[in-house]
Formats: C-alpha cells, sequence, structure tokens
C-alpha cells in the first residue's frame, strides 16, 4: 500500500483538531486531518457556543490569560474564515452576564471574580457586579428571582456549528487533506516519524497531533503522552426561532444568530453516557423560565445530550512527548473559546516544534 | 382553494381566520379551516420570509404552524378546531411573549 | 430560592401494556390485549381513534366519498371504544425512556408521565417526501394531505386539481375526490412495467383479492373520463405566488392545487430515538426497526407493529398488532406459551396474506432516484431550515459521510419536523455523492422532546418535581 507523506497528521477533527489543523495549513505544513464518522461522541457537535472568559482560571491565572488572548484574537479568526469560505460566523462580544439567583450566589460570585483579579496581576481582570436593576437594564425581561449578575466585557458567543464548518470548509480550501470515517488499525512511532495504517491507507507524518477529545485517553500512551479526560455529560435545549430579544449571552441562556435561544447546561459524571434525563431537562427549563419567565412560553424543538472532554482540574491539556518528540497532544472542554488560540497561537508553536514556555503548566505532568 | 362539502358534512363551528368569521365543518383542523378561508399561506418562514401553505396535514412537516388563541407556532393541523377560536398567520420567527 | 410554585404531581400509574397510536394495529393491540386480561393505556395525537387510514372515520362514516373505505375502521373503532382502557387522545408522546417504562405525555399544556412494563410503538407511517423544485409552494401539499382534509372536514380541493406520483394511495384518492365531485388529472411517474413486475414478484395468487380491488381504482377512475399521463419525468412545481401549473418531460399541466406521492414509509422517529436497531429495507428503500415476528424490537421492553414496522396497509397492521399483544400477554405472565402461539397461528396467516401483495407494489412503485436525490442544486431539501440539494452535495463532497454531520454544517434536520420529512433524503443525497449504499450513510438521531413543548411544561415535568426543591 503506498504511503501518504504529510509534516503533520492530526487525529480527530472536532473543533480543537480542525482548529490546529487550519492554523498547521497555514503555516504552509502539509496536513492529512483524520476524522471519525457520522455518529460519535463529537463533543464538537453538543457544544453552547460560548466565546466565555468570565470564570475560567480560577487559581490558575495561565488559563485565564490563556482564555483572555483567544478572547482577542477571535475576532480575527472569524475574519479569516469568512474570506476564505465567505460563511459569517455570527460572532458577537458584547460581555456576558452570569446571573445570580440569590444573595449568596452573589457573594460568592464576587469572592471568585476577585480572586481571579487578584490573579491576574498587572494583566488586569475588568469585572463589575451588578445589582438587580442594572442587570435587567443590560437585560430586558429579567425575572424578579434575578437577584444580580457578574458582567465582564470580554464575554460573547458564536456559531459552534457555523466554527467547525468554516473550519473544515477553511482546511480543505486552503490544500488541506480531510479524511473522514477514518479506522485506526496499527500505529509505529519513532522521535518526528509517525506511522499511522488505517482503512485509508497508510499515513506518515513529522508531527502528530492527538486532538481525538475523548479518545485521547487510549492514544496519548502510543505516542508517548498522558491526555487523563473523562466524559463529563451537559445537556442543552433550544427552543424555536424568536425574533431579537437578548442583546448578551449568560453563563446558560444565549440567542443564536437564528434566532434560537439555547438553554443550557447540565453537569453529570454518568460516563459514556449519552441518553438524555427528563428531571436534569426539567432542571434546565425551570432555571431559564426564573431568569427570564418569557422564554417559559417559547416551544422547545429540540434538546441534546453529549459529553465533554474534562480533564481532572478542568483545565486544558497540552504538551510535546519528552520520548517522541513530535507528538503533541491537545485537549479542553472549550473547544470554541480557544479557537483562536488554538489556531493562531498553538498551531503556529507546533509547526516550530516546540511549544512555549508559558504552556508548561498546561502539560498532563501536573498530574 | 378548497371548498366544503355542506350536503354531506352539515354541522359546523364558527371561527375567526385573520378576524373574519367562518363556519367550517365541525373535524376540521385549524389548517383546514384555514384553507377554506383560502389564505395565501399559513406562515412566512423565518429563514427566508417565503409563503407556505401546509404540506402533510398530518403533524409531520410542520408547514403549517399558525398562532391560535394567542399562542404562536401552533402546530394548526393538529388542532381541532373549537367555536370562536382565532387563527392567524404566523410571521416569520415568533415575537417574544409578554 | 425557589420562587416559581413547583407541581408535586401524583406518583405515574403503572400500567401492563402502553400503546402509542390508536389506529388499526394500536386499536386491535388494545382489543386483543384486554383478551389477554392485561391493563392497556392508549395514547394517540389525534382527536379520535383510526389512524391516518380511518381518520374521522365516525365523522366520514356517511360521507358517500369515503363511506366505503370506511366501513371496516367503524367496527374497529366501536370495539375499541367499548373497552375498558386508559385512552389519551389528542395526547403527544414527547419522552419515552425505555429502561424504566416511562413515558412523558403532554396534554392540554400540560405533561404527566405513565409507566408501562411493555411499550408498543404503533405510530403508523409518513408520506416519503416529493422533493421536486417548487414543492413548497403555496397549492403543493401530498396526496395524503387532501386525503386528510377530506376525512376530516369533508373537503376538496376547488379548481384544477393535478395529483402527480405513483402509488395505490394515489388511485385510492382520485377515487375518493371523484365520488366527491372533482376530476383531478393523474400524471403517473411510475416508470416500471407492470406485467413484467408482476411476473418477477409474484403474490399475484395470494394477493389477488388486493389486486382486484386496486384494478377496479383505476378502471374506475379511468371510466369517469379522468385524464392520466404515464411515465411523467423530472416533475418541477411552477408559479408564482402559488402553484400555477407542474411541468414535466414532454408536458404541462396547470393547476391550482398540486398533490404530490411517491409511497409511504414508517415512521421512524421515535422507534430510532429510543435507539432500536433498524436495518435499511432496500426493497421499501427505509429503515425499519429490526423486530421478530411478533414485533419485539431489540430492546427488551418496546414491541412495533403496524406500518411503523415496515409497510403493509390496513389490514396486515391489524394483524401485526394483534401479534404484538399476544406476544405480551406471554410476557407478562398472562397467557401461556401454547396459548399465545394458537390464537397467533390466524394472525399470522393474516398477516402473510395481507402483505402477499407488497414486494410487487414495491418493485412496481419503486421512487426514481431523481426524487429520492433531486438532481437540481436550488431544490430545496429541508422545508425547516430551506436547506437546498446544492449545499448537501457541497457538505457531501468536503466531508459529512452522513446526516448527523451535514445537519452540524448545514442545519438541515434541525427545524420543528427534527428531519422526519428530510431524512431520507438528505441520506439518498450524500449516498449518491459519495457513491455509497445509502445503508451506510446512516440516519438522523432523533432526541426528547419528540413534539415541541413549552419551557413551561417541560419545566413542570413530573420528574423534575422531584428534582427541585
Amino acid at each position: 500500500m503506498t504511503v501518504r507523506r504529510f509534516d503533520a497528521m492530526v487525529i480527530g477533527g472536532g473543533l480543537v483538531g480542525s482548529a490546529i489543523a487550519w492554523g498547521l495549513r497555514r503555516e504552509g505544513l502539509s496536513v492529512a486531518l483524520l476524522d471519525e464518522g457520522d455518529a460519535a461522541y463529537r463533543a464538537s457537535r453538543g457544544n453552547f457556543g460560548l466565546v466565555w472568559v468570565q470564570s475560567k482560571g480560577l487559581g490558575a491565572p495561565w488559563y485565564q490569560r490563556w482564555t483572555r488572548q483567544s478572547a482577542e484574537s477571535w475576532a480575527a479568526l472569524a475574519d479569516d474564515l469568512a474570506k476564505q469560505t465567505g460563511l459569517s460566523l455570527g460572532l458577537s462580544q458584547p460581555g456576558g452576564l452570569h446571573l445570580c439567583l440569590s444573595d449568596q450566589e452573589m457573594k460568592d460570585r464576587e469572592t471568585r471574580l476577585e480572586q481571579m483579579k487578584r490573579e491576574a496581576g498587572n494583566y488586569g481582570f475588568d469585572y463589575r457586579m451588578l445589582d438587580a436593576r442594572e442587570a435587567r437594564e443590560m437585560l430586558p425581561g429579567l425575572g424578579p428571582a434575578v437577584v444580580g449578575a457578574s458582567f465582564t466585557p470580554y464575554d460573547g458567543h458564536v456559531s459552534p456549528l457555523a466554527l467547525l464548518r468554516s473550519l473544515h470548509h477553511g482546511f480543505t480550501a486552503l490544500g488541506g487533506v480531510y479524511l473522514p470515517n477514518v479506522k485506526i488499525t496499527g500505529i509505529a512511532t519513532a522521535p518526528r516519524n509517525f506511522l499511522l495504517q488505517t482503512n485509508l491507507g497508510t499515513i506518515q507524518a513529522e508531527r502528530a497531533v492527538l486532538a481525538a477529545g475523548l479518545g485521547n485517553a487510549a492514544l496519548a500512551t502510543h505516542f508517548g503522552l498522558k491526555a487523563p479526560v473523562r466524559p463529563q455529560r451537559g445537556q442543552v435545549l433550544v427552543t424555536e426561532r424568536a425574533r431579537a430579544a437578548l442583546p448578551m449571552p449568560t453563563t446558560t441562556i444565549r440567542q443564536t444568530g437564528e434566532g434560537s435561544i439555547m438553554l443550557g447546561d447540565s453537569v453529570e459524571e454518568v460516563g459514556f453516557d449519552t441518553r438524555q434525563s427528563q428531571p436534569v431537562m426539567a432542571e434546565i427549563a425551570h432555571r431559564a423560565a426564573l431568569c427570564f419567565p418569557w422564554i417559559g412560553k417559547l416551544n422547545v424543538v429540540r434538546a441534546w445530550s453529549a459529553l465533554r472532554v474534562m480533564s481532572p482540574d478542568g483545565l486544558p491539556i497540552y504538551e510535546q512527548s519528552e520520548t517522541l518528540p513530535g507528538a503533541f497532544t491537545a485537549n479542553c472542554h472549550s473547544g470554541v473559546t480557544l479557537a483562536a488560540a488554538h489556531g493562531k497561537l498553538l498551531a503556529p508553536m507546533i509547526a516550530r516544534g516546540e511549544l512555549d514556555p508559558f504552556l508548561a503548566p498546561f502539560s498532563a505532568k501536573r498530574f | 382553494m378548497f371548498r366544503t362539502r355542506p350536503d354531506h358534512r352539515p354541522e359546523t363551528v364558527q371561527v375567526f381566520v385573520e378576524g373574519r368569521a367562518l363556519m367550517v365543518p365541525e373535524g376540521s383542523s385549524a389548517a383546514a379551516a384555514m384553507l377554506i378561508a383560502g389564505l395565501p399561506a399559513m406562515r412566512e418562514t423565518p429563514v427566508s420570509g417565503s409563503p407556505r401553505l401546509a404540506w402533510c396535514m398530518m403533524g409531520v412537516c410542520f408547514d403549517c404552524l399558525a398562532e391560535i388563541d394567542g399562542i404562536a407556532n401552533r402546530q394548526a393541523c393538529m388542532v381541532p378546531v373549537a367555536a370562536g377560536m382565532r387563527i392567524a398567520r404566523q410571521h416569520g420567527a415568533r415575537e417574544v411573549p409578554r | 430560592m425557589n420562587l416559581v410554585p413547583v407541581k408535586t404531581s401524583p406518583a405515574p400509574s403503572k400500567f401492563d401494556l402502553a400503546i402509542i397510536g390508536a389506529g388499526p394495529a394500536g386499536m386491535a393491540a388494545a382489543i386483543t390485549a384486554r383478551e389477554c386480561g392485561l391493563s392497556v393505556l392508549v395514547v394517540d395525537e389525534t382527536a379520535a381513534p383510526g389512524g391516518q387510514v380511518f381518520r374521522a372515520a365516525e365523522l366520514a362514516g356517511a360521507d358517500p366519498a369515503l363511506a366505503r373505505d370506511m366501513a371496516p375502521g367503524l367496527d374497529l373503532i366501536a370495539r375499541f371504544r367499548a373497552l375498558d382502557i386508559t385512552y389519551r387522545p389528542g395526547a403527544t408522546l414527547w419522552m419515552l425512556d425505555p429502561d424504566t417504562g416511562t413515558l412523558s405525555v403532554s396534554r392540554l399544556g400540560e405533561s404527566s408521565d405513565f409507566v408501562a412494563e411493555r411499550i408498543l410503538l404503533a405510530t403508523g407511517a409518513q408520506e416519503r417526501p416529493v422533493p421536486i423544485p417548487g414543492w413548497t409552494l403555496p397549492g403543493v401539499m401530498s396526496a395524503g394531505a387532501a386525503q386528510i382534509a377530506l376525512k376530516t372536514a369533508g373537503m376538496v380541493p376547488s379548481g384544477r386539481v393535478v395529483l402527480a406520483g405513483q402509488g395505490p394511495l394515489m388511485w385510492l384518492l382520485a377515487n375518493q375526490l371523484i365520488r366527491a365531485g372533482v376530476l383531478p388529472v393523474l400524471v403517473e411517474t411510475r416508470t416500471q412495467p407492470i406485467l413484467r413486475t408482476a411476473l418477477e414478484h409474484g403474490g399475484i395468487f395470494s394477493g389477488f383479492a388486493q389486486l382486484a380491488k386496486g384494478i377496479g381504482l383505476i378502471l374506475k377512475a379511468r371510466q369517469s373520463g379522468m385524464r392520466v399521463i404515464t411515465g411523467a419525468k423530472h416533475l418541477r412545481a411552477e408559479g408564482s405566488p402559488r402553484v400555477q401549473g407542474l411541468r414535466f418531460e414532454g408536458g404541462y399541466e396547470a393547476c391550482d392545487t398540486l398533490l404530490l406521492h411517491e409511497g409511504v414509509m414508517p415512521s421512524t422517529h421515535i422507534s430510532m430515538a429510543i435507539g432500536l436497531e433498524h436495518g435499511w429495507d432496500s426493497q421499501q428503500l427505509c429503515w425499519r426497526p429490526k423486530l421478530d415476528v411478533f414485533g419485539a424490537s431489540s430492546h427488551a421492553r418496546i414491541a412495533v407493529a403496524g406500518d411503523g414496522a415496515v409497510i403493509g396497509g390496513w389490514e396486515a397492521a391489524l394483524a401485526a398488532g394483534q401479534l404484538a399483544a399476544l406476544d405480551a400477554g406471554l410476557r407478562l405472565g398472562r397467557i401461556a406459551r401454547a396459548n399465545r402461539d394458537a390464537r397467533a397461528e390466524v394472525s399470522a396467516a393474516a398477516l402473510l396474506q395481507a402483505r402477499a401483495l407488497r414486494p410487487f407494489l414495491d418493485a412496481l412503485y419503486a421512487p426514481s432516484q431523481e426524487i429520492l436525490a433531486p438532481p437540481e442544486e436550488s431544490t430545496i431539501i429541508c422545508r425547516c431550515e430551506e436547506v437546498t440539494a446544492g449545499s448537501l452535495r457541497w457538505a457531501a463532497a468536503i466531508g459529512a459521510t452522513g446526516p448527523n454531520q451535514a445537519k452540524a454544517y448545514l442545519r438541515c434536520g434541525m427545524g420543528p419536523c427534527q428531519g422526519r420529512l428530510c431524512g431520507s433524503t438528505v441520506a439518498a443525497v450524500i449516498a449518491e455523492t459519495r457513491s455509497v449504499p445509502v445503508a451506510e450513510v446512516g440516519h438522523f438521531r432523533p432526541r426528547a422532546p419528540y413534539k415541541p413543548i413549552t419551557v413551561n411544561e417541560l419545566a413542570g415535568a413530573p420528574q423534575g418535581a422531584d428534582r427541585l426543591s
């Protein structure tokens, strides 16, 4: 069988893998992006769509900073992709609110954000606690159950599916090779020399990027890496399309460019179980109706359940293998927020063959 | 464009379609009432504003979404008419309910 | 702090057998289940029993256009109504947990849960989509839609009517319209030769009664002066702002109403949502749940009967409903195996008889490739999200290997119908573009809620009440 050679192979065609593959291609590397079939866990198809900075990185200012950098580069990413594909991603970064339904929630929230501000140091972290009246001015229709909110100007949202689509489109338009329905039957590794035997032939590359989400846990060991990720379930409800009503996103409620309102989210430790559960759906609905009573009257037209890719501390894992240089792992549960960082910051590092030292805290050695 | 056959379905119900009173056969759905009224469309789509009448009349296609008794986006073919029912076109995406 | 009063609902009632759908399969199953001594719940979306074939039979029973077709249904409905069961009409199943047997049902804006030991899906069939250019124009409907309008309201299309497509339902509807005083023009898309197909597929003798009935319909319609155009290709609906005519290769028929039909297929929305194993039927060109002879599915608690299992018509549905109920009787320990098998013999024979003509009909009326996978770029495939065939081909070409990835790229299947109408077309287009069999391409993964319910109703759903404090 003929061997197809590339500068880099990216294993996993979700938001993480596609962003990295796209970025690598822009660096001029020849890239193969290997993906699963139609029915797969695919965290990328279950994403909520927030480009969220607020409350990311408590106790880990490097994550706070990485997230901020991504949010700041996001408009440029959207622009690049729009130019390449003609598709608007519907990016909007007006800032975001985290709604609080009790005084205790407000206190806890303020404590948390104050700590983040301290940890941000000279980098700065701008947040405000809003009382009910101020919150209502920002978000009309807010219900009486809302006691207040925290606000940061860095937050926003985007269409996660448009992002996935345009990354794939942009990648292939740039000459990247996208291979779906891949099944790996054999792996051979040496420093800067990786060979994959697959149902679509043999693929060889100097760099191998593991971006297979939950699949990374098993895959990593073949490449001298560790990726201790576990599934964490989340469920989302989506309403019928409505006229524009929400000018900015909140942590669990946002209105898409099409007009539908997305309601999240849940955090469930149930293993690889993607079933839906009525009590959880009811709770999401209940909380949403508490925040915005008018949402209560809208129809839920679809819902889903998907598995986040969660590391033990919830932070991303980025690492280059020491025993097999050229092999990298990339895992996170914020594939949308970090897409810009992955495409524009991480990919060039991988192309150069070296992760910047400031990413050292993200290595799996911390576990 | 539909017509009723009062000789064979004499029992009727009064409903209001776009504000106009109309007698429709008992057993009609709200979608049927809109067809009898001769409306050019039951809704305009939220995606492109295209006019749509019903396609399947059995609850599968969701093209018959209409405002019934003040509630938007109801599957009109699944709602049996009742006396005094107010049926109106759904114009694109739903208004945010008060 | 909980500021919205939370409903605490009573503990869910438990039934031996819950039946979804009060059509022929559902009604027959309920009758047989009661004979076996089972407690029965029947949930149906429509206001009265009958399914689609006997829709509004009680109202339409005296209508001369429909009387003879409704007659068999009236007796069945009367027997169903006399049963001592819990019957919930106008109720929509929006979630089903097969592992616990919990059914979430919405009725009059409120949600309740029921629990059943065994659940029978008898949700019937739906018409195939007929995605020709212009099919979304006002005035273009499915043939079944016109039939439902006639059954429920006695109403008929006024002005010029064109019936286009193929299948037994076309001829049945033509006759019903003629009896109701409307003379349509029938534009048939059938290209298969009748005699050769009959010889190849057999079933003619055992299915003779059905065949004779069908031939009778065709002859009657022609005798009434209905014009028939055969072998029509490249259909397109034209006109603005509503349909004004049907164009096809070599012809044009002006019309005020265009009724399209290319056969029916099982409604698999719920059976797929709950994760039953399905197989691709290359004869009927559809997915259907994998079942044993009693309709038992790949899940221990679930059975499927009627057109929702495999297209066979109402007499087959009746027999299949009986078989599923007998099997439920055995599984729930109310009848012995020998008893079930003895009683099943009659139903099984009736089922075979009713389905005898099916291979012939499926082959004769197989939809053409251009109907399954519309060739023109601008033809709408997903009516809800207005996704075109051209976009879908693009998505398949850049790497969408199946409907779920195509949905992620294009939003097809994200509208309120949740892919009921576009799923088969999406899969066929992807298969054609990527040169793989449709079976390999797969299908959408429907999720709850199977039909829309409001956020408030979902918030007040019974299981939710326990969790909120």
